[in-house]
């Protein structure tokens, strides 16, 4: 595992020796990594590897049976569901399959949050609105019900809903998984573009590397509105703008850049870049 | 051996505590904001104004056999006066909260229990969680205060059907007046009468709303779970609104409250 530099600024998030098991069975196993401003960190794994529990621990969804979760240097561990709500302002998870509420309206799904912190001024939740799907480029979707929408439509709503908090970490839970890879590539464009336009955070969870890599190798250009690849520097190392850890039964087996991924030796990650 | 039973109790136990827990967090939630109103407002349209045709037959029709059936009884004493009684007091005692309860279980917990139980498996409830709602707040608080306010209505309503039913066959079939049928049933019906047939709605609500919620939020493995936690709840609200209703009966029994 290659020694981070340690960073005088406090991480947006940071995992440290976070552990917890369901009926005897371990599903994540010590694991530690922190995630700075305006950084993603991809999470690789097989099924049942423990990557949407990780999320979850992350959200406070699941309480870890030992260790710390901390966001901005606050241990999120001790508080009560109450007292994580404002945290959980600060961050959003796009669940897999959108999880969009069916009983409501895109419209309605994305004014959520607006609604539950309180706000009454009808206009200005509107105007909120409009502007975060307009962000996913579904502003026509509107009036019409989750059910109404196509697998990778729901999914843009569903990212329009949790960014309309403007949270500063994004969790994503395999965003692009049963997608066609042009749907899939349209995603890929926003988690890209939330990144490198509003310096998000983002830990992403998925098994499909060509996204992954995707997301390492390119950023969002706002002029040209696209991805487009990150330049190598001057010292001909290509920067790449996301990091890899790979879990294998709840623990980390690695952790690094596109290229020690790419170049590694151990057999089990060669089997998975196969 | 031993271990399976100790497991099968343990599970029990725990499944006891975890019930009692979802009705105490629930009802206290209504004394604390945030408040769903809207929510509760929607769910007793969908829970007392959905149920009231189902209710209304079952209490006509239960009320027009109870009749048909005693006036073959009574006609042998020469007493089919008494039918009013006999439907009133049956109606209003036992018949019209127990009936209404079980017709109202049968559409509502299998309702609340599939709904809470998709969301759980489509992970909306987590999504709510993420978007800074308790679930127990939004979903549990409406459904059981919703049960509980119309519950008792939908019994009266229920009653009211029931003897109707009753006056209908007495008129027809025993040729009784009508007139006779319902003076007998008025002064049939004392205080604690109607006070033993309007309390047991309040118990039976709280079974209907939080025996669905429960095996909603319980459910495990995807949609074929879903089905399991609809089916159980059904089975297990009615179960318990049968063995409230005799409990309470003997309770109000034994304190003389007869």
């Amino acid at each position: 595992m290659p020694s981070e530099v340690s960073h005088s600024v406090v991480p947006e998030l940071e995992l440290r020796r976070v552990s917890i098991s369901f009926e005897e069975k371990l599903a994540l196993d010590d694991v530690s990594f922190t995630v700075g401003r305006g950084e993603t960190v991809v999470l690789l794994g097989v099924t049942g590897s423990g990557k949407s529990i990780l999320l979850k621990v992350i959200l406070g969804l699941l309480k870890p049976d030992s260790g710390q979760i901390l966001v901005r240097g606050q241990d999120l561990t001790p508080l009560s569901e109450t007292e994580l709500y404002p945290f959980r302002q600060r961050m959003g998870m796009v669940f897999q399959e959108g999880a969009l509420f069916d009983s409501l309206s895109v419209y309605e799904n994305v004014a959520y949050r607006l609604r539950e912190e309180g706000e009454k001024n009808e206009a200005r939740i509107e105007q909120r609105v409009r502007e975060v799907l307009r962000f996913v480029e579904l502003e026509q979707t509107l009036d019409k019900m989750p059910a109404e929408l196509s697998g990778g439509m729901r999914r843009r709503v569903s990212i329009a809903r949790t960014i309309v908090s403007e949270p500063s970490i994004m969790l994503y839970d395999s965003p692009t998984a049963g997608l066609d890879p042009v749907t899939a590539h349209t995603i890929n464009l926003l988690i890209a573009k939330l990144r490198d336009t509003q310096g998000v955070s983002s830990v992403v969870v998925t098994h499909r590397l060509a996204d992954a890599f995707v997301l390492a190798n390119f950023a969002y250009s706002a002029e040209r509105q696209e991805l487009v690849p990150i330049s190598t520097d001057g010292s001909g190392h290509s920067h790449s703008a996301a990091r890899f850890i790979v879990l294998r039964d709840g623990a980390i087996i690695f952790w690094g850049s596109t290229e020690e991924l790419t170049t590694t030796e151990n057999p089990y990650l060669r089997k998975f870049l196969a | 051996m031993n271990g399976v039973i100790d497991t099968f109790f343990r599970r029990k136990v725990l499944a006891v505590q975890e019930f009692t827990e979802l009705f105490v967090n629930s009802a206290r939630h209504a004394f604390t904001r945030p408040r769903y109103l809207v929510d509760t407002l929607v769910q007793m349209d969908v829970i007392g104004f959905g149920s009231l045709p189902i209710v209304l037959l079952t209490g006509f029709f239960t009320g027009g056999v109870l009749a048909l059936q005693t006036y073959r009884t009574l006609s042998t004493f020469g007493e089919t006066g008494l039918l009013g009684q006999v439907v009133a007091l049956s109606m209003v005692r036992e018949l019209g909260p127990v009936l209404t309860a079980l017709m109202v279980a049968g559409r509502n917990s299998s309702g609340i229990a599939s709904e809470i139980g998709s969301m759980l498996v489509s992970e909306q409830i987590d999504a709510m969680r993420a978007l800074g709602t308790d679930p127990l707040r939004k979903l549990v608080t409406p459904r059981l205060y919703a049960s509980l306010l119309t519950l008792p209505l939908l019994t009266v309503l229920s009653d009211f059907c029931g003897m109707l039913g009753g006056a209908l066959i007495s008129t027809y079939t025993a040729r009784l007046s009508s007139a006779e049928y319902w003076a007998s049933a008025y002064q049939a019906l004392h205080f604690e009468d109607v006070t033993q047939g309007l309390t047991k709605p309040f118990f039976f609500a709280i079974v209907i709303a939080l025996v669905g919620c429960y095996f909603g939020l319980h459910t495990r493995g995807g949609t074929e779970g879903v089905g399991r936690a609809t089916t159980q709840a059904v089975v297990v609200a009615c179960v318990l609104i049968l063995i409230l209703d005799f409990f309470y009966t003997k309770f109000l029994i034994s304190i003389g409250f007869f």
